[in-house]
């Protein structure tokens, strides 16, 4: 199968314009008969199944919380970027395309990135006539913020709860259709199955995580909207339950997963305490724009308190190496910059923590300002340090924090399996190699609210109504498959030794260690290795209590393990093949004389799919070549 | 200061909805250290009892860093625990003492049934939004979101009410089990703001209806809702519920 991206032709301005003037319409009378499963109701499920059911579909969206306002897009802190040009400093949305791709360093594809910053605008329209509390000045409009790789103050915020807010709003929305009758909400299932009928998507079979009974559910088109898989690394800044299944699921029902090895470190969260730690929280970029990052200059200093410190035996890393944008370069090029001065012995706390230090700020707006801008955060941070950040440095080192590999999807933003949508992070469109903050947000909302009501119209209106129902024999054949799998788990798990955490553990470390930060071919080589360990020991020495017919969390889990244990190796792999380095993707043999990511464009500027080609068998790799007619590919540089 | 705090546990064991719970002794618990948040402190005790081939304690938790609404422990009676503003998942084991014990148990409520162990069913609270918790604006064209100014003070009025993160503390710490605060605090949001005032009347009809349909009780104005509130939302959002209602009773809508 080739990959193609039905990215319509004509100027790239006028790209989506012009497919929504071709699109096909679905008449009133003929989405009343139409299904649509969403799965996930984070910030592009909830905003797609909100949309679809005012159009009239009728809509089935599930959910694994006992809510959809749990969805982990409810965690996201410092803002939402849009194009408006509000502070009147130079903004547009051609800048603001440009930003994305080249943050992304240029491994995106021009079309999508370019329609997601002609939407960021009404976005910020919607979620204001939603009754969104974004921040605003005392005249009463908006207020705008600065973030990573951007010289503009384009991001819209709610404090630092921007992504509980915008989640809210479309939750609202969500429940209004539910109210409605055009919504059917299920909580508390999770999806361990596509149904494939002739080659589209027709169903999904899912686990109902009460009872645990396992239930078939038909339609017309499914759209996945199921978040990313960063908790393959075991510690992340993800919730607890954010996990692979679902799109790794589809993945093997023949839906390519594009740049696996494609992760974001974040780089300002709260250091690792301890081996029990389940998971690590995330201090919001936004606080880069009132701290200022630094480690002290001579190795003997770093058990010293911060303030015995003076100013001249401090290095103030990026603003040093990089003073065009200071500390609010990328995401990618501040993790990497934190862990090569804590690599040199220059670390504070237990070793692996940087400062971010708020005393000149305080100083020159005074605390209250602060207070307004963070507060929530720095009383976060106190809650898990016992530390006052308002008179001591706060302690930061990246985690894994996002994924932007994800299923391969089109410009309509369907996969490879017929009537198959991904949405948000779950697909691997609009970042690249590397997204900038609050642009996540902005996506997901986007392909929510703005892009698929029309790509899925346009293909369910080539459809016909009276699609299969679940009592095809594909669904029972699903439905076994799952059944055994379960079954498996269950039985294997009488007998052996090791918990699920504790292989989920060493997996993580793993891909931590290996698969992190910065990757060789040796380091990657060993993974592999190890990862088959891994897998080996999960599948024949693991230790399960409890039974499948009754709410289990460790059966959950165990079925989310399997599946990151396999992407683990995709990822691996893929990070492998691609010799270069590019955004998050740091391989230690590919890089410039300071230190920076080099990239290889003449081999590489393709999207690589990866194609299930069976159990134990090699996937296949597809490329989709990355053509840019409006940017030049550049050496990003941020000095 | 201790990595291992010797803690003893009482925990509310239940097998299932219909099932009868009752509490369940952990004597010592070995490995808890006082840096753990008390999720953290459940999983050290759930991996113990793995490998005593025991079933695990169910407990409900997703973001654990307090923005998630999905921790929902009753830790020595109080919801969330003792410390002011935490959600049980922010709550770390500093805060207790060595050979502390420690009664955990889920949110009671009548309208928030147990399903198993430490794990609700709070749909209640989800359908008291569907009744009218939203603005009805369906997705598409807007006007230019800088076209209409809120000033300073009313938006950030509105933000505190909309900081409720949906845990139910409020339900599950008030003697009558009532879901005012929860209720009084999206209608306040709302309210305040002028993109909801077109049907502030039967948004407030509608979602003081629905709590009482869940089996919520009234509110007695006795505070410990605000009490328990991890985000600190304010009784006042109770007394502009209450005035909406009485202002939405006494006008056509």
């Amino acid at each position: 199968m080739t990959l193609d991206s039905k990215v319509p032709a004509g100027p790239l301005q006028n790209k989506w314009d012009s497919y929504l003037e071709s699109v096909k319409l679905v008449s009133p009378a003929n989405k009343r008969k139409m299904d649509v499963i969403v799965v996930g109701t984070g910030l592009a499920g909830a905003s797609a199944a909100a949309s679809l059911g005012e159009l009239g579909y009728n809509v089935k969206a599930f959910c694994i919380q006992d809510s959809p306002r749990r969805a982990h897009s409810i965690a996201a802190q410092g803002g939402i970027n849009a194009a408006k040009n509000y502070p009147n400093d130079g903004d547009s949305v051609w800048r603001l395309f440009y930003d994305t791709i080249k943050g992304g360093d240029f491994r995106a594809r021009e079309a999508n990135v370019y329609r997601l910053a002609q939407v960021s605008n009404a976005i910020i329209d919607q979620c204001v006539a939603q009754g969104v509390p974004f921040a605003r000045e005392y005249g009463g409009e908006l207020a705008n913020r600065s973030f990573g790789g951007a010289q503009v103050s384009r991001t819209f915020y709610a404090r630092g709860q921007t992504g509980q807010q915008l989640l809210l709003g479309a939750y609202q929305a969500l429940l209004r259709q539910v109210d409605a009758g055009k919504v059917e909400m299920f909580t508390r299932r999770e999806m361990l199955d596509l149904v494939v009928v002739d080659g589209k998507a027709r169903g999904i079979i899912v686990r109902n995580l009460v009872d645990g009974s396992i239930e078939k559910y038909a339609a017309n088109a499914v759209i996945l909207a199921t978040g990313g898989y960063g908790r393959a690394y075991y510690l992340s800044t993800n919730a607890f339950n954010s996990n692979a299944t679902a799109a790794w699921r589809c993945y093997k029902r023949g839906a390519y997963f594009a740049n696996p090895s494609y992760v974001q470190i974040h780089p300002t969260c709260i250091p690792q305490a301890g081996d029990y730690q389940s998971k690590l929280t995330l201090m919001s970029e936004s606080l880069r724009n009132d701290g200022r990052v630094w480690v002290p200059k001579k190795k003997e200093d770093v058990k010293k308190p911060a303030h015995q410190i003076p100013n001249e035996d401090r290095d103030y890393y990026l603003e040093t190496r990089y003073p065009s944008f200071g500390n609010l370069v990328p995401r990618d090029v501040a993790s990497r910059n934190a862990k090569s001065v804590c690599d040199e012995g220059r670390g504070v706390g237990a070793g692996r923590a940087v400062y971010l230090d708020f005393s000149d700020a305080i100083a020159r707006q005074g605390q209250k300002a602060i207070e307004d801008k963070y507060g929530n955060l720095f009383h976060m941070y106190a809650k898990i340090t016992a530390e006052n950040p308002y008179e001591t440095p706060m302690g930061i080192y990246p985690a894994i924090h996002y994924t932007m590999g994800g299923l391969w999807v089109d410009y309509e933003l369907q996969s490879t399996v017929a009537g198959l949508f991904v949405a948000g992070e779950a697909n691997f469109s609009d970042h690249g190699a590397n997204r900038l903050g609050a642009s996540a947000l902005m996506q997901g909302l986007a392909d929510g609210y703005f892009v698929l009501p029309f790509t899925v119209g346009n293909y369910l209106a080539r459809e016909k109504a009276s699609g299969v129902t679940v009592e095809h024999p594909a669904f029972k054949e699903a439905e076994a498959d799952v059944k055994r799998q379960i079954n498996g788990f269950i039985e294997r798990g009488t007998k052996g030794d090791t918990t699920v955490n504790e292989y989920y553990r060493r997996l993580g470390e793993v891909l931590w260690d290996k698969v992190g930060m910065s990757r060789t071919e040796e380091g990657l080589k060993q993974a592999l290795g190890q990862i088959a360990e891994i897998k080996q020991g999960f599948e024949t020495n693991l230790l399960l209590t409890g039974t499948s017919e009754s709410f289990n969390k460790m059966l959950e889990l165990a079925g989310r393990v399997a599946d990151f244990i396999e992407l683990g190796e995709l990822m691996t792999r893929d990070a492998l093949h691609r010799n270069e380095s590019c955004g998050g993707h740091f391989r230690e043999e590919f890089q410039t004389a300071d230190g920076e990511a080099l990239r290889d464009d003449e081999n590489f500027a393709y999207a690589g799919a990866w194609q299930f080609k069976g159990p134990g068998e090699e996937p296949a790799l597809h490329k989709e070549a990355l053509v840019f007619e409006n940017v030049e590919l550049s050496q990003r540089s941020y000095k | 200061m201790s990595d291992d705090m010797k803690l003893n546990l009482r925990v509310w064991r239940q097998a299932g909805p219909e099932a009868a719970g009752a509490f369940v002794d952990y004597k010592a618990v070995p490995g808890i250290s006082e840096h753990m948040s008390f999720l953290e402190m459940l999983d050290v005790l759930n991996e113990m009892l793995i490998h005593r081939g025991e079933v695990a304690i169910e407990f409900d938790g997703d973001c654990r860093e307090g923005i998630c609404g999905q921790c929902s422990l009753t830790v020595n009676g109080q919801a969330h625990g003792g410390e002011r503003g935490t959600t049980v998942c922010q709550l770390h084991m500093r805060s207790f003492r060595e050979g502390d014990t420690i009664v955990v148990e889920p949110f009671r409520a009548k309208a928030f049934p147990v399903i198993k162990d430490l794990v609700v069913d709070r749909g209640a609270l989800d359908r008291i939004i569907a009744a009218g918790g939203y603005v009805s604006v369906n997705t598409g064209p807007k006007p230019d979101a800088n076209g209409m100014r809120i000033n300073k003070d009313i938006s950030d009025r509105a933000f505190d009410a909309a900081a409720c993160i949906g845990c139910g503390a409020c339900v599950a710490a008030c003697p009558n089990a009532s879901a005012s605060l929860f209720t009084g605090a999206k209608i306040t949001q709302l309210s305040l703001l002028p993109q909801g005032d077109a049907e502030r009347n039967r948004r407030v009809a509608r979602m003081v209806d629905q709590m009482d349909i869940e089996g919520f009780g009234n509110c007695s104005n006795l505070g410990e809702c605000e009490a328990a509130c991890p985000k600190e939302i304010s009784l006042d959002n109770i007394a502009v519920m209450k005035r909406e209602y009485l202002r939405a009773i006494f006008s056509k809508f």
